[in-house]
Formats: structure tokens, C-alpha cells, sequence
């Protein structure tokens, strides 16, 4: 008992996943996390001349948490929203006001390049069909959103996160009712023709068969309407693996062919992809143990010919 | 006619002839899978893995028919090898193949009722059944069913060391079938054992 309540305690104090790159929490970010970081929000009615508790909207409420995990940990709310919402009530005309963009503070950085990413995402499927109802938040919500591609480990982590991001809409009625009429497809009906489902769903992301990948970008932003994704099999399950192009391009770059294997950084990843993870070395000397069998048959039937 | 022995009963004939076959289609599906996007490739890729998988499977049920049939019949005495002056026999069998034979010596250890196969023979088919059949068919089961694989095994992927084992087991079968289908054109002709392992009499 006492070593179960040493090991909780120890959990508490030293979360897995702590991020130690914390920042101090910012007193305006905290007095808007009083309504919008909660369920419920309470103030004077004049009216009634009492206080009064109300149900927070669900879309404007942010996870005070996930916000100080994110990449966007170090702004302030006024950074990106009026300061005039320092005063409550909220002016209703606030709501008018044209909220900032990606490029609005990501624009000239190399590192991302975000025009490009804008100049894919624009030629998407999603801004094509959806135009102004669709923008980069969609995905990406400003508040929690952590980048974790660019990251030497944890690519299940980085699948599952990524996944999720698609999933809140495609498998989610009431998110994806938000832009469309219809209804959202069955993501397991519709990859029915997929073998071993559950292996590519837990191992891949959807953006490696749904995007088209470039040269430009880390992550694609292109999304193909669905008749155009990736059906073949040997896309991924060759040596030319796109997967080295998408999901594993950061590695890529970092450990090339390490171990002497095709695409040694999906093995990096504790995966192993049939036909693209090959090693080159058991190649050859596979190749060499072959020729030489050959060499000793043909050279013992010639004698055994010559001698009859 | 009097002088031929039925060596090779029925359930022996097909177990050979499946096994045969199948390790034929496994090869070639086989290396569609690993040699993907070669576009010489033998078969498609979609396919070769239903083929390969559906082939793998039927060749274990054949390989458990082969461990009962040794077992229950007088077939598994064929394996025993004796470690008594084993080294010295193989040695004169691997003598007789290296060199013996070019001189048109007798075999040292010719076929009869109780000796169906020579020290050689023997060493390398147990090795071949009894280890490296039981690797590839147990490697290839567990490739089958990828999530009950071990994530890590010795600090390495579980995935990647079980295809490993996978695939170098049967490159060594695959290796064993060229010989073993050369060794079998030293007979009494070129094609009597062809004809004995079809027909059972030697």
C-alpha cells in the first residue's frame, strides 16, 4: 500500500511527459482562464443584482494546461486578441474584429517556411471545397497545438497526435457538421480495402497517403480529395518509400542509412516496413552465397560429365 | 524389378510434393515482398502477401502432417543420427562426393531398406526440419500476427529481428532446395531419384 501511494506520489510529482521547458504563468493570460478556462463562467447581473453562473461556450473555452504545453506558451491572449476583451462584459462588436493568421507572425521564418505551407494548404482539398469556412485553426488549434514531428523520438506519439487532429472532424459528427451538410464518412468502412487496418492506422498517419509530398515542406499541407490518395501498396512498402518523404523525413535527414539498412530510420522507430527495410550488406552476401552454390554445382556437374 | 525397394510411401510422396510446391510459390512471393517495387518484380505486391501468407500457412499444416507421419510411422527412423562416428562417416560421404566420385567409386553408404538416406543426407535434413523449418514456420507465424511480437527484443526491434530470422531461414531453404535438387541427380541416372520420389520404388 505504501509503496503504491510512493509510486502515485512520485507520478505526480514527476509526470512522464513534464514539459521542464515551462514558462511562468502570465496574470492576463489568468484572468481570462477564469471564464475561458472552465466550464462555467460567473458574474454580477445588475439586474438581477446577483452574481450568475453560465455555461461557457464549448468553442471558446481553452485547456489552461494544454496551452502552457503548447508552442504558443510564452504569448499573451491580448497578443493575438483585442485588448479591448480586458473589459467585461465583452463588447459584442469585438466579435467583428479580424482575427490574426499563421503568417501574420510566421512570415519570412526559413525554418518552417510557412508560405509554402500556406501556398499548399491553399491548393487543398479543404480550402478548395470549404474556402473561408476552413483556415489554418482547423488543425491547428492556436491555444494547444505542439509541434512534435521535429523530434528524434516518439514518432507513435507523433502518429497518434497528428491522427487526432484528422479525426476530431472526419470521426467527429458534431465538428465536422460545423463546414458540412453531410454526414462524416466511416473511416473504418471506407478503409475496408486496407489489409491489416490496425497495423497502418497505429503506424502511419493519414497525411502520408492523403497528402502530396514535396521537397518544400517537413509536413505536406496539400490534402488530396480521397480518389487521389495513396493505394498502391508499394508507395510505402518499397525501397523508394514515401514514407522517407513524409513520416520519416526528419529522421531521414538525421541518420541516413545507418546500420547499412534501406531506410534504417522507419527500424529507428521500432517498425519494420517489408519491402522497404532491407539490409544492403545481408543483400549482397546473400547474392555471393547464391552465386557461389551455382559456381560449385555447375563446376562439380562439368566434372562429373568429364569423368563418366 | 526385384532388386528396387518401396522406399517412399504415399504420405511421404504428397508431403515431399506440397512441400515442394509450396516452398516454390513461398520463394517467388517471398521475394516479390522483399525485392517490392523492382519492376521486375515476380509477383504484385497486393497479391504476393495474400499468397505468401495463405502458402505459409498451408505449409505448416503440411509440415505438422510430416512430424505426425515421422512419428507415428517407421519413416522417423530414417532421422536418427547416431553421434558415434558420425564425424568419420560424414567425412567419407563428403569424400565420396568430392572426390569419389569422379573416380567412379561405389557410394560408401548405398540406399537399402534401413538406410533410406547417407550420413550426409541425414545431417543436413535434420538440420533442415528439425531447426531451420521450425525457425522459419514459427518467425512466419509470429510476422502474421505483428502486434504480439515483443516491441523490443535485446534493445532491437521484436518485428525486425523475428523477419530477420525470418528471412534468413529461408534463404538457407531456399540455398538447401538448389543443392539438394542437384544431389539428387547422382543416382543409378540422372533422373532416378526424380522417378523414385514419384513413383516410391528406389
Amino acid at each position: 500500500m505504501l509503496a503504491c501511494m510512493l509510486v502515485l506520489a512520485g507520478m505526480h510529482l514527476f509526470p512522464k511527459n513534464g514539459n521542464p521547458d515551462t514558462v511562468e504563468h502570465s496574470p492576463a493570460n489568468s484572468k481570462c482562464f477564469k471564464c475561458h478556462g472552465r466550464p462555467t463562467y460567473t458574474f454580477y447581473n445588475k439586474i438581477l443584482g446577483r452574481n450568475v453562473t453560465k455555461r461557457q461556450n464549448p468553442y471558446l473555452m481553452v485547456d489552461s494546461v494544454l496551452f502552457y504545453e503548447s508552442n504558443h506558451k510564452s504569448l499573451e491572449c491580448p497578443d493575438c486578441h483585442s485588448y479591448k476583451y480586458n473589459h467585461f462584459p465583452h463588447n459584442s462588436e469585438l466579435q467583428l474584429e479580424p482575427m490574426p493568421v499563421c503568417l501574420d507572425c510566421h512570415e519570412g521564418d526559413d525554418n518552417y517556411n510557412f508560405e509554402t505551407i500556406n501556398k499548399e494548404y491553399q491548393e487543398s482539398v479543404h480550402a478548395i471545397r470549404h474556402k473561408d469556412a476552413f483556415s489554418c485553426f482547423m488543425c491547428h488549434d492556436p491555444h494547444t497545438y505542439k509541434i512534435n514531428v521535429r523530434s528524434d523520438e516518439n514518432i507513435d506519439k507523433t502518429i497518434v497526435y497528428d491522427n487526432n487532429i484528422c479525426l476530431s472532424c472526419h470521426a467527429n459528427f458534431n465538428k465536422y457538421q460545423l463546414i458540412s451538410s453531410k454526414r462524416n464518412p466511416n473511416i473504418i468502412k471506407q478503409h475496408d480495402w486496407l489489409p491489416n487496418q490496425i497495423a497502418h492506422f497505429a503506424h502511419v498517419r493519414c497525411i502520408e497517403c492523403h497528402t502530396q509530398t514535396t521537397n518544400k515542406t517537413l509536413v505536406a499541407h496539400k490534402v488530396l480529395p480521397k480518389e487521389k490518395a495513396v493505394k498502391k501498396c508499394v508507395e510505402c512498402h518499397s525501397q523508394n518509400s514515401i514514407l522517407m518523404a513524409s513520416l520519416y523525413k526528419f529522421q531521414a535527414k538525421e541518420k541516413r542509412n545507418k546500420y547499412g539498412f534501406f531506410n534504417a530510420a522507419i527500424l529507428n522507430n521500432d517498425s519494420y516496413v517489408i519491402g522497404a527495410n532491407r539490409n544492403l550488406y545481408l543483400n549482397y552476401l546473400s547474392w555471393v552465397i547464391f552465386g557461389l552454390i551455382l559456381l560449385f554445382i555447375v563446376i562439380h556437374a562439368v566434372l562429373r560429365i568429364l569423368t563418366k | 524389378m526385384n532388386d528396387k525397394i518401396y522406399l517412399y510411401p504415399v504420405w511421404v510422396r504428397l508431403w515431399h510434393l506440397f512441400n515442394a510446391l509450396l516452398f516454390l510459390v513461398l520463394i517467388f512471393s517471398g521475394l516479390s515482398l522483399q525485392y517490392s517495387g523492382v519492376p521486375a518484380t515476380l509477383i504484385p505486391f497486393k497479391y504476393a502477401v495474400s499468397v505468401h501468407s495463405i502458402s505459409g500457412i498451408v505449409l505448416t499444416v503440411n509440415y505438422i502432417f510430416y512430424l505426425f507421419g515421422n512419428y507415428f510411422t517407421s519413416n522417423g527412423r530414417y532421422y536418427k543420427c547416431p553421434l558415434h562416428g558420425m564425424f568419420n562417416r560424414i567425412a567419407k560421404q563428403f569424400r565420396y562426393y568430392s572426390y569419389g566420385i569422379f573416380k567412379n567409386e561405389a557410394p560408401p553408404f548405398p540406399v537399402t531398406a534401413d538406410r533410406k538416406f547417407n550420413p550426409l543426407q541425414k545431417l543436413s535434413y535434420v538440420i533442415v526440419m528439425y531447426l531451420f523449418m521450425p525457425l522459419l514456420i514459427i518467425s512466419g507465424v509470429a510476422l502474421l500476427f505483428p502486434d504480439y511480437i515483443p516491441t523490443q527484443i535485446f534493445s532491437r526491434s521484436g518485428i525486425h529481428l523475428t523477419d530477420l530470422i525470418h528471412i534468413s531461414a529461408g534463404f538457407i531453404l531456399s540455398m538447401f532446395m538448389v543443392v539438394h535438387i542437384y544431389l539428387c541427380t547422382i543416382g543409378k541416372t540422372t533422373t532416378s531419384n526424380f522417378k523414385s520420389m514419384i513413383n516410391g520404388w528406389h
